[in-house]
């Protein structure tokens, strides 16, 4: 048995939007103890600081707008497979959490009293709020973050990467970490944990997100005996930066352009080729959803008619510079400062990784299979199905944060925390264990993403899937048993070591589920099953079983 | 144009004596002083301590250092096709090689 080093009545994992919005609904409903940890800076490691766009909410408004209606969009775009009940806490939920960051002062940017409101792909009218210039995502965190420091009840833990999740006689029973700067294990007791590490991005060579985007909450909660669902749908960002060399600047930063001004997608040819794969988009209109947009530039590329550095190219010539100069000020310049003069040159774009459509199987009270065990945000599969309308993703995290943060502090109010923990032993060993010192896991990481890279983007076939399937099977078994070396501070090797841990089942879950796929729907696109079959409108649930993955298919 | 950088990093825990180690780095123009850390971790020493989170964005703020005393973030500072002496911030804890501690002291263990 071990003592824990410290005790809650919730852990929170992951100090995004949805983590940090879990941790105050929990206190709000009676948690009198949160811990809310994170591997990096609270509220700076994940996708939320770096969110650039918008965030979808049907706040009530002269457009006539309602829940009703965005969520009829987001299961349009979901392609038949959005979990509704999810989809609908998503539309419902996160009108009034954006009234709250409203409250917040987050700054949502205004017409008059009204918040103004764009019109993103794939919505039927404007929905869209967000924080200028380019500023929602760090405008969410600030938000957040001074409200989670107002709560004394919150306890703030960065720089610890959680490792395990300790189950208890088949419940959720707390956590085991790793501090990073000293290099040892922590053990933490409580009733109700939640994981809200946000996405998979990291399993690509090209991704939109941070470092710390490798999938751990799946891997964690895959381990502690909970399900995924649609880890098949990984949704790319279409005009990814590619070329030239861009420091200091987001790669997804063009989307604001074409949105605001009209960059044209041009082939090697000069033809503005989106018109051709998607009859509603008009010139220079913005309307072409994710997925279309994504396969129309991939499908380019494998035509011949790519640009240099395999990709396409994006043209915003047509644009006088005064508007450029308006829309976009301080970007020019830092354009002009990587030697980019939008007026005379166009740049290389392509589909990055972006978002995660899978993830945690949950209930509407973010429950997973395991009692205790909650999931919040992008950790959480389902809600938007095979494809996700942009600026769902932010209110999905707020709204799936504030409830897995009450349903969290309701399961702490009736179960009380261990204060003997018989599952941790084996996980502090582990972070603490002197394994074989040298071999190159940095190198594994990048190994990794060449794979799923080359043979799992959003264009799959069978092929290449079972040729992924057999690397990542070989790469697994040649994983030591042990982080290398001995426990040191900030050890960059072994927390790699970890990493590849966690990101090596997430990475054969995306694939399994993949090639079982024989169809194509939304992000996933199978050249070997081009069209989307009806029978296939099921979602598939993995989970562990004696060591290795299970699939299964359930009704949509 | 393609050429070598040469990083001259501190290396050292908290309590050893700082020493200092030479990378070269294959260089092309346009590079991050963080990519050409992550080449060095990739392809040279895995053991190499560095942080960064967004890699690109300027989002998480953890990649400060000193290059050639000057406090700046490896991920928007250019790599460059001569020597550049890469330090840790002189004004935090030294956790180990280009790693300080950074988080406030309320948000840590
Ligand atoms: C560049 C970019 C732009 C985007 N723009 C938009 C937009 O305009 N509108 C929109 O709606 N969505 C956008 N998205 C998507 C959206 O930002 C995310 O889906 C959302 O912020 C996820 O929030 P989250 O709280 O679930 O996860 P995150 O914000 O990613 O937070 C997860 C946290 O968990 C931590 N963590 C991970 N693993 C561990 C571990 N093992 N131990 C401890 N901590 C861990 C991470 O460090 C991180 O801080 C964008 C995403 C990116 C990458
Ligand atoms: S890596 Fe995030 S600011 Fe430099």
């Amino acid at each position: 048995m071990t003592a824990p080093d410290l005790s809650a009545d919730v852990v929170v994992i992951g100090a995004g939007g949805a983590g940090m919005y879990a941790a105050i609904e929990a206190v709000r409903c009676g948690a009198r103890q949160v811990l809310l940890l994170d591997r990096s800076l609270i509220g700076r490691g994940g996708a939320t600081v770096m969110a650039q766009m918008t965030v979808a909410a049907a706040t009530p408004d002269r457009h006539g707008d309602n829940a009703e209606h965005h969520l009829r969009d987001t299961l349009a775009a979901g392609r038949g497979l959005c979990d509704p009940r999810l989809a609908a806490l998503l539309c419902e939920a996160g009108v009034e959490c954006i009234l709250e960051m409203d409250a917040w002062k987050v700054g949502w940017a205004r017409d008059g009293t009204a918040l103004r409101k764009v019109q993103a792909p794939g919505h039927d009218r404007p929905r869209c709020v967000y924080v200028d210039v380019l500023n929602t995502g760090p405008a969410v965190s600030k938000a957040l973050r001074a409200q989670v420091q107002r709560v004394p009840e919150i306890r703030r833990i960065g720089d610890l990467l959680v490792t395990d999740i300790l189950v208890e006689d088949g419940e959720a029973a707390g956590v085991v970490g790793l501090d990073i700067p000293r290099g040892c294990a922590v053990t933490i007791a409580a009733p109700a944990v939640i994981i809200a590490t946000g996405g998979l991005t990291r399993l690509y060579a090209r991704n939109s997100a941070s470092a710390n985007m490798g999938g751990d909450g799946y891997g964690l909660a895959l381990r502690a005996g909970a399900e995924l669902q649609d880890m098949e749908f990984v949704q790319f960002f279409p005009i990814g930066h590619l070329a030239p060399r861009l420091i200091g600047m987001d790669p997804i930063m063009w989307d604001p352009f074409r949105y605001k001004l009209g960059g044209r997608l041009l082939n090697a040819r000069g033809e503005d080729f989106l018109a051709r794969h998607d009859s509603a988009e008009q010139s220079g209109r913005y309307t072409t959803t994710r997925d279309v947009a994504t396969q129309s530039i991939l499908e380019e590329v494998a035509a011949g008619r790519g640009s240099p550095s395999g990709g396409a190219w994006l043209s915003f010539r047509h644009v006088p510079e005064a508007k450029l100069r308006e829309a976009f000020g301080p970007v020019i310049d830092r354009l002009a400062a990587n030697g980019i003069d939008l007026t005379r040159q166009d740049v290389e774009v392509t589909p990055i990784a972006h978002y995660h459509m899978g993830g945690i199987r949950a209930t509407p009270r973010m429950e997973t299979a395991v009692p205790g065990l909650f999931a919040a945000g992008e950790a959480v599969g389902g809600a938007n199905g095979a494809n996700r309308l942009s600026g769902n993703a932010i209110t999905e995290a707020l709204a799936f944060g504030r409830e897995a943060g009450r349903s969290a502090a309701a399961r702490a109010a009736s179960v009380p925390s261990r204060t003997a923990l018989g599952s941790a032993a084996a996980a502090r060993d582990l972070v603490e264990a002197q394994g074989r010192p040298g071999g190159n896991p940095a190198a594994a990481v990048e190994a990794l993403q060449q794979v799923m890279t080359r043979d799992v983007g959003p264009m799959r076939a069978s092929s290449g899937l079972a040729r992924a399937e057999a690397e990542l099977a070989a790469m697994a078994a040649a994983l030591d048993e042990a982080p290398p070396g001995v426990p040191a501070p900030h050890d960059m090797a072994r927390i790699d070591w970890f990493d590849l841990r966690q990101c090596l089942p997430v990475a054969q879950a995306v694939v399994q589920a993949a090639l079982a796929r024989t169809e194509s729907r939304g992000a996933h696109q199978r050249t070997d099953h081009a069209e989307t079959d009806p029978t296939w409108q099921v979602n598939q649930v993995q989970r562990l079983a004696g060591g290795a993955l299970a699939l299964a298919k359930v009704a949509a | 144009m393609t050429g070598t950088a040469t990083l001259l990093i501190q290396r050292g825990a908290a309590g050893e004596a700082p020493r200092e180690e030479r990378f070269d780095v294959p260089f092309a123009p346009g590079q991050s002083v963080l990519d050409g850390l992550r080449w060095i971790r990739a392809h040279a020493d895995a053991s190499l301590a560095i942080r960064y989170a967004c890699i690109n964005a300027n989002a998480c703020k953890e990649c400060m250092l000193l290059v050639d005393g000057r406090t700046v973030y490896a991920c928007t500072t250019r790599l460059e096709a001569r020597e550049m002496r890469l330090r840790p911030l002189a004004n935090k804890p030294l956790v180990r090689d280009l790693v300080t501690l950074i988080a406030p002291p309320d948000e840590r263990l």
